[in-house]
């Protein structure tokens, strides 16, 4: 059986020559998907966009070919291109809030595809929108087709967007972070989706993740790629099995989980390096623990070490060394590793802690008037936090886990007093904060800090690192004269691991990483005792968010922080949590300690959160069918 | 002394924005963050051009405001007596050009007057003929050879303008390069406006270059002057519409509320009036006011003078709504930023978070804002001095120039002239004061210029 | 929907009201009555009784604000105020120098300034768009780059250029049509033709570009890419969706001066001679006529407001996240 798609050697670069794309070559098959794995800014999604020929202004294919049933794409006139897009290829993208033209009602955008592959015009495609809408799962189709996108829930709008793509019954399916901007549940859906279309019709699907998890669930095969070039090829059980390349070992060491708790997790030191970066030598080498001097000096050739899986590493050029670094590998992985029931173990004992809470939050509503009519009156209330009760003992962290809009941001807000509770009690070290004038409130300040999740949005673009570490101290009066601030600030860089110059430089000049560990020093800067991290490695990659977690467990055990760590990354309530409270719709459906609540959930909500969570086991799912495979 | 500064209002106020903006480019020099979209405009050849191009009429503009007046002959027992006439800088470097008036109209580089008059010639014999200039070409014995001296005056001044931009282009040229700004555009840019200068220079003390108007003035003297005008229409309403507009801007879209209430009701109430209207209402109420009260100016000159700040200062209250608005709903995106959110959770004061936080994250909308309307500006007092709610129709100005030349329209043949420098020199200054705040937009907008983040 | 509209108009009545005495102010209270009189009958050889008589035919030789001599509801109604300024709100405009009634004066005037701003609107609408649409669909080659640089440089040239060096070349060159004048009926095409052509290349430059801009916006986002990986024509693309998004932010620029259009064009109608409201305006500003300037002040906020609702109601129509909620 031939591929359905076969990609060699494609190159696609900037206008200047960068290459953002550099020599990648796979193929997929029919009934089969290839996942391509690799962190922000590797390139993955301008392979997708090379190969539907929709680059970007700025950006184009610059080599190699890619051949469709046979028909090169690249040397097809740009009307034959637009029979091919939408028909034979289709494709789907990460944001389907944003993918869809809002004044046009979703039949009409279905009919637009039908109309063009299909040949069905009019009110006969009508029928067949309903029957497209109906197949991927969107209850009382025949109405909704009349709806605009804004009706539509996200899940629902990736559903629609499926169906948009599924409309010229396309070969090849390109899904491009089709999940990444869902919640857990609904990604659970799509995917089984995405998976129901697949065995309905033999279709091929090039899917595009960052996420281990999704490929686990999904994929096939697996490419997975670094700064611009494949770095390794294998199916999913081989890779599960016996990841090859240093940095998709790495990869799977930096995935937090249960059984890491009490060592810290093996990030992947610096960064990605930018397109055209690297020029000479392994593009991994500066951030591999195995490179030698041969990696900086030569790029490593593509090596095909087994049947349908090749790595594009030095080590592998030699098959002797192949044999003795696999051995390694696999202790180093640590998957069932001894910490595992140690660490659990010695957490599960001490969860009954004897000190007075921090922070203790009693029946804290947060209410929003919903205003309407002529006079804008209030006709009733958003409970955007409704009746939540918790606490934090010292040197504790407590996650709070929930899907967007569940009001866990809202709650970290209001405990800081920056949204104003509707009411309830905020008792903090002692000291009732709700309902404190602005001026006591200040002098309460310092104690609790938050961290924010954008590390983009979260640092002043205008001001130095040092101002910014030294707006808190200054409102605070924390420090007498600025020459013991500055030396703070040093001492700080030095806590955050960024050197002591780094201060002088302003933000953009840092990567997401850097930025959160600034973000982090500010809000250390005023010595609290509680800090609230929302979603804080939630926009950071997997490598970069081993960094942050290290640290903030680091700080933890130094400082004897405590932390309200919200998030809806269950792997990283695992890793650093050692009590959990599950949030939905404004209210704690159910807390415990991470053990309890992750390994036997009792809320329907809590289970269904947690079956909802792609698993990284190693294990072939039983819904995968590997009859895809060879 | 044989003279006294004069300090007119609007030269005032000339003088506060440049200080102004020397201030904030020492500033600026020493941010690297801040020069960062400069080095963008500073890329840009055209922005380059055109930068040269403003520089020169700001030159003009400058040295026309650096104003006083001369000491007469006779004193007055022991104190001295100035010339109720209020001079500048510029008048006196161009003074033959302000001096040498013609009887009337003169089409350009004419030896003769455009209309026959009754001459009677050396027998005493009267005859119609185009009686000649006074001083146009006077030197010259014979009319007929006007062409080849224009020529050989025009090579000539050509000449030695390339030679004074050649000494200019080589020492400038490593400087230029140093800063990797674009050399070869600037150097031809250079060398050309230096050619076209010194030809100008050169026939301009011998003809009147753009001709003669109605009382036989100087075109090409009207059509410097009317530089001042322009800039300062251009500028001076910049100090108006940005404290307004940048402080109930900032406060509406960051206090919201009641504030955001007040100031939108009086942003909308301003807004609806059709702008052209608010302004002649002021306008014709700020006549009566200076018309009542004539014991405040000592000089034609300073009646004029305030006539124009006042101007400036109703553009800038009936324009400074637009970038209130804008500022209103950049504050409002600000806001939610969690920076601020982080400033609010250190308990920063909101005079501290508006000032350091959002006003330096505004700073570029300003700045576009404030390149964009000035080129409308200056569009702008050429219309209204035609609907009559202009600058004073003493002041010299585009407006009152085609104001003046238009009433000659019917004419036959045209005079065409008047008109024409008005509207070339008009399009070369707007021209060069678009095409930068093009330059300038597309390096400040964060739209165009996302800082490739290397997660 | 209902509620939204209703609470657009009732909104409208303070802007109004703030309008009116902003008018009031201005004309009243910068400078007393008296001035006006000084300056209208000349400095030098004014008497008391002449500023009288002036303030009399004027109806401005009440108090402003409290009549205290008047009983009953006099005290307010028999004021400067009440007679001059609130009285607006009922079309009561009083009378022009020259002794006619401002009202009428804007009924008659009303036609020719239509007559000339209702085409100008339309086609430089179209016009405007139709080039803004040619420019996306060949964005980022040469044709477009040429097509930026000329908006730049029409939109550098001023406004009375046009006009004069139409009027020149048009009429004055080629003959083709008279310099200027006014006629009702079909004979008026001939009068209308230049101004209107004048009016459309006046603003092709910046609108142009202006629209552009919004064209590419729209052209950048990601919905223009799904439908392209529909496999949609860059021109299916242009019209079906990009177009049709643009309508909205196009609509809050374009829908709010249609009201305005009565007003006709200050500049248009003075050089050509229509006797519209433009003409009617610009004439009332040189003879320092305060109650036409004032009249007018009035009706053109009271037309914008008009716009800024009709806005609203044309958002309704192109967006159905307004329509539906």
């Amino acid at each position: 059986m031939g591929d359905i798609l076969n990609v060699s050697g494609l190159v696609t670069q900037l206008r200047n020559g960068t290459r953002i794309v550099d020599d990648i070559s796979f193929g997929i098959r029919a009934g089969e998907t290839f996942a391509l794995l690799g962190e922000s800014g590797c390139g993955k999604s301008m392979t997708a966009l090379s190969l539907m020929r929709l680059l970007p202004d700025g950006v184009m294919h610059a080599g190699g070919a890619a051949q469709m049933e046979g028909v090169d794409l690249f040397g097809l006139r740009e009307r034959e291109m637009r029979e091919v897009r939408g028909g034979r290829m289709a494709m789907i993208f990460q944001e389907p809030g944003l993918s869809l033209n809002p004044v046009l009602t979703v039949g009409q955008q279905i009919a637009e595809a039908l109309a063009l592959h299909q040949g069905l015009h009019g009110t006969a495609a009508q029928p067949r929108c309903a029957e497209l809408l109906a197949q991927v799962g969107i209850p009382d189709a025949a109405r909704r087709v009349a709806e605009y996108p804004f009706q539509f829930s996200g899940g629902m709008k990736q559903r629609v967007m499926i169906a948009m793509a599924l409309a010229g019954q396309p070969k090849l399916l390109i899904a491009d972070e089709p999940t990444t901007a869902l919640d857990v549940t609904i990604q659970a859906q799509v995917l089984q989706l995405l998976r129901d279309a697949q065995d309905g019709s033999g279709m091929a699907m090039l899917l595009i993740t960052h996420d281990l998890g999704v490929v686990a669930e999904n994929a096939h095969r697996v490419g997975v790629m670094y700064a611009g070039q494949i770095v390794e090829q294998a199916s999913r059980a081989q890779l599960f099995a016996e990841p090859l390349h240093p940095y998709t070992q790495k990869l799977f060491a930096a995935l937090p989980d249960a059984a890491r708790r009490n060592q810290p997790l093996a990030a992947i030191p610096g960064n990605v390096p930018p397109p055209g970066g690297i020029t000479q030598g392994c593009r991994f080498a500066p951030r591999c623990d195995r490179a030698w001097a041969l990696c900086s000096e030569q790029a490593p050739e593509w090596t095909v070490v087994g049947e349908g899986q090749g790595v594009r590493c030095h080590l592998y050029q030699e098959p002797g060394i192949r044999i003795q670094d696999s051995g390694v590998k696999g202790e180093e992985r640590g998957h069932p590793s001894p910490a595992c029931g140690r660490g659990a173990g010695g957490e599960g004992g001490s969860t009954l802690n004897p000190q007075s809470p921090l922070l203790q939050v009693s029946d804290l509503h947060v209410h929003f008037p919903i205003r309407k009519g002529v006079l804008q009156r209030t006709v009733g209330q958003v409970k955007a936090v409704d009746g939540v009760s918790l606490e934090i003992p010292r040197g504790r962290t407590l996650a709070l886990v929930g899907e967007s809009g569940c009001g866990k941001t809202t709650l970290g807000k209001a405990l800081l007093q920056l949204i104003p509770p509707t009411a309830g009690s905020v008792h903090f070290a002692g000291r009732e904060l709700t309902g404190l004038a602005v001026r006591e409130l200040r002098t309460r300040r310092a104690a609790m800090q938050m961290v924010f999740q954008d590390p983009y949005a979260s640092l002043n673009p205008k001001m130095r690192v040092a101002e910014i570490l030294e707006e808190g101290m200054a409102a605070l009066n924390i420090g007498n004269d600025s020459a013991a601030r500055q030396t703070h600030i040093d001492t700080l860089l030095d806590q955050v691991g960024l050197a002591r110059n780094a201060k002088w430089r302003y933000p953009h000049e840092f990567s997401g990483g850097q930025r959160q560990r600034i973000a982090i020093a500010r809000a250390l800067a005023v010595s609290p005792q509680l800090l609230i991290c929302d979603e804080p490695t939630s926009a950071l990659d997997v490598s970069v968010q081993a960094q942050i977690l290290n640290l903030l467990k680091a700080l933890q055990r130094e400082l004897n922080l405590s932390y309200l760590f919200i998030t809806h990354n269950l792997a990283v309530v695992e890793y650093i949590a050692h009590e959990v409270c599950v949030m939905y719709l404004g209210r704690i459906v159910e807390r415990g300690t991470a053990e309890e609540v992750l390994r036997s959930p009792g809320h329907p909500y809590t289970q269904a959160l947690l079956s909802a969570v792609p698993r990284i086991d190693g294990e072939g799912r039983s819904h995968l069918h590997d009859d895809g495979l060879g | 002394m044989s003279f006294m500064p004069v300090v007119l209002w609007s030269d005032a106020l000339m003088f506060l924005l440049i200080a102004t903006g020397s201030a904030t480019a020492w500033y600026i020099r020493r941010r690297e963050h801040l020069l960062l979209p400069w080095r963008r405009v500073a890329q840009n050849a055209t922005a380059m051009v055109s930068l040269l191009v403003l520089a020169l009429f700001l030159l003009a503009g400058l040295l026309d405001t650096l104003h006083y007046r001369a000491a007469l002959p006779q004193s007055n027992g022991g104190g001295k007596v100035y010339s109720p006439e209020v001079l500048s800088v510029f008048d006196k470097l161009v003074e033959p050009l302000r001096l040498q008036t013609e009887k009337t109209y003169s089409a350009p580089f004419a030896v003769t007057l455009y209309a026959k008059e009754s001459i009677s010639d050396a027998q005493g014999n009267v005859l119609r003929d185009y009686p000649r200039l006074r001083y146009g070409g006077a030197h010259l014995a014979d009319a007929a050879q006007r062409d080849g001296d224009v020529l050989k005056r025009a090579l000539l001044g050509a000449l030695g303008g390339l030679l004074a931009g050649l000494l200019v282009a080589l020492a400038g040229r490593r400087w230029l390069a140093r800063r990797s700004l674009p050399l070869r555009p600037l150097l031809s840019a250079t060398l050309i406006s230096a050619a076209l200068l010194g030809a100008t220079a050169s026939l301009a003390a011998a003809y009147h270059v753009l001709g003669t108007d109605k009382v036989g003035q100087d075109v090409l003297y009207l059509s410097l002057k009317s530089i001042r005008t322009g800039l300062i229409i251009g500028t001076v309403t910049t100090l108006v519409t940005l404290p307004l507009a940048l402080l109930l801007g900032i406060a509406a879209g960051y206090f919201r509320g009641w504030v955001d209430d007040a100031i939108q009701y009086v942003y909308t109430v301003l807004s609806s009036i059709p702008s052209v209207l608010l302004i002649a209402a002021a306008v014709l109420m700020m006549q009566v006011t200076i018309e009542t009260h004539p014991e405040w100016f000592d000089t034609a000159a300073s009646r004029a003078d305030l006539r124009l700040v006042f101007l400036c200062l109703i553009l800038g209250v009936t324009s400074w709504t637009g970038l209130c608005r804008l500022l209103r709903g950049e504050t409002l995106k600000l806001r939610e930023m969690e920076y601020i959110q982080a400033a609010q959770s250190f308990g920063v004061s909101s005079l501290r978070i508006l000032t350091r936080h959002i006003v330096p994250n505004v700073m570029h909308i300003i700045l576009i804002a404030l390149v964009m309307d000035f080129s409308a500006l200056v569009l702008a007092e050429a219309v209204l001095s035609y609907v009559g709610v202009g600058v004073d129709p003493s002041m010299i100005s585009f407006g009152t120039m085609i104001n003046a030349a238009r009433l000659e329209m019917g004419r036959e043949p045209m005079v065409w002239w008047a008109l024409a420098a008005a509207f070339g020199f008009m399009l070369v200054l707007v021209l060069a004061a678009n095409l930068f705040a093009d330059a300038v937009r597309d390096a400040f907008d964060p739209r165009l210029n996302r800082t490739e983040g290397a997660a | 929907m209902l509620a939204y509209l209703l609470r657009r108009i009732l909104y409208a009545v303070p802007i109004l009201i703030g309008v009116n005495l902003l008018t009031f102010a201005l004309f009243f209270v910068v400078n007393t009555p008296d001035d006006m009189a000084r300056m209208q009958l000349g400095i030098k050889r004014v008497t008391p009784e002449a500023i009288e008589k002036w303030k009399q035919q004027r109806g401005y030789d009440k108090p402003l604000l409290v009549n205290s001599s008047a009983g009953g509801a006099g005290k307010i109604t028999d004021t400067i105020f009440w007679q001059k300024s609130a009285s607006m709100f009922v079309f009561d405009f009083g009378y022009s120098d020259d002794g006619r009634s401002i009202a009428r004066e804007i009924a008659t005037r009303m036609g020719p300034s239509l007559a000339i701003a209702l085409p100008t609107f339309l086609i430089g609408l179209i016009a405007y768009v139709g080039f803004a649409l040619l420019m996306t669909l060949f964005r980022a080659t040469a044709l477009d780059i040429a097509g930026v640089a000329l908006c730049v440089l029409l939109m550098s040239i001023s406004g009375l250029f046009y006009i004069i060096g139409g009027q020149f070349l048009v009429s004055k060159l080629w003959h083709l049509v008279p310099i200027s004048g006014y006629d009702g009926g079909m004979g008026g095409f001939k009068f209308v033709a230049l101004p209107i052509a004048i009016g459309v290349a006046g603003s092709i430059g910046s609108s142009s570009r202006w629209y552009r801009t919004i064209f590419l916006e729209e052209a950048g986002k990601d919905y223009v890419r799904t439908a392209r990986a529909k496999g949609l024509s860059e021109l299916r693309v242009l019209f079906r969706h990009v177009l049709k998004n643009a309508m909205i932010p196009i609509l809050t620029g374009v829908v709010v001066v249609i009201p305005l259009l009565f007003m006709g064009s200050l500049l248009t109608e003075s050089f050509f001679g229509i006797p519209g409201l433009g003409s009617y305006t610009i004439d009332a500003i040189n003879a320092q006529d305060f109650s036409v300037v004032r009249a007018m002040v009035f009706l053109g906020s009271l037309l914008y407001i008009v716009g800024l609702i009709l806005t609203d109601i044309s958002y309704t129509m192109v967006d159905p996240r307004v329509r539906l909620s």
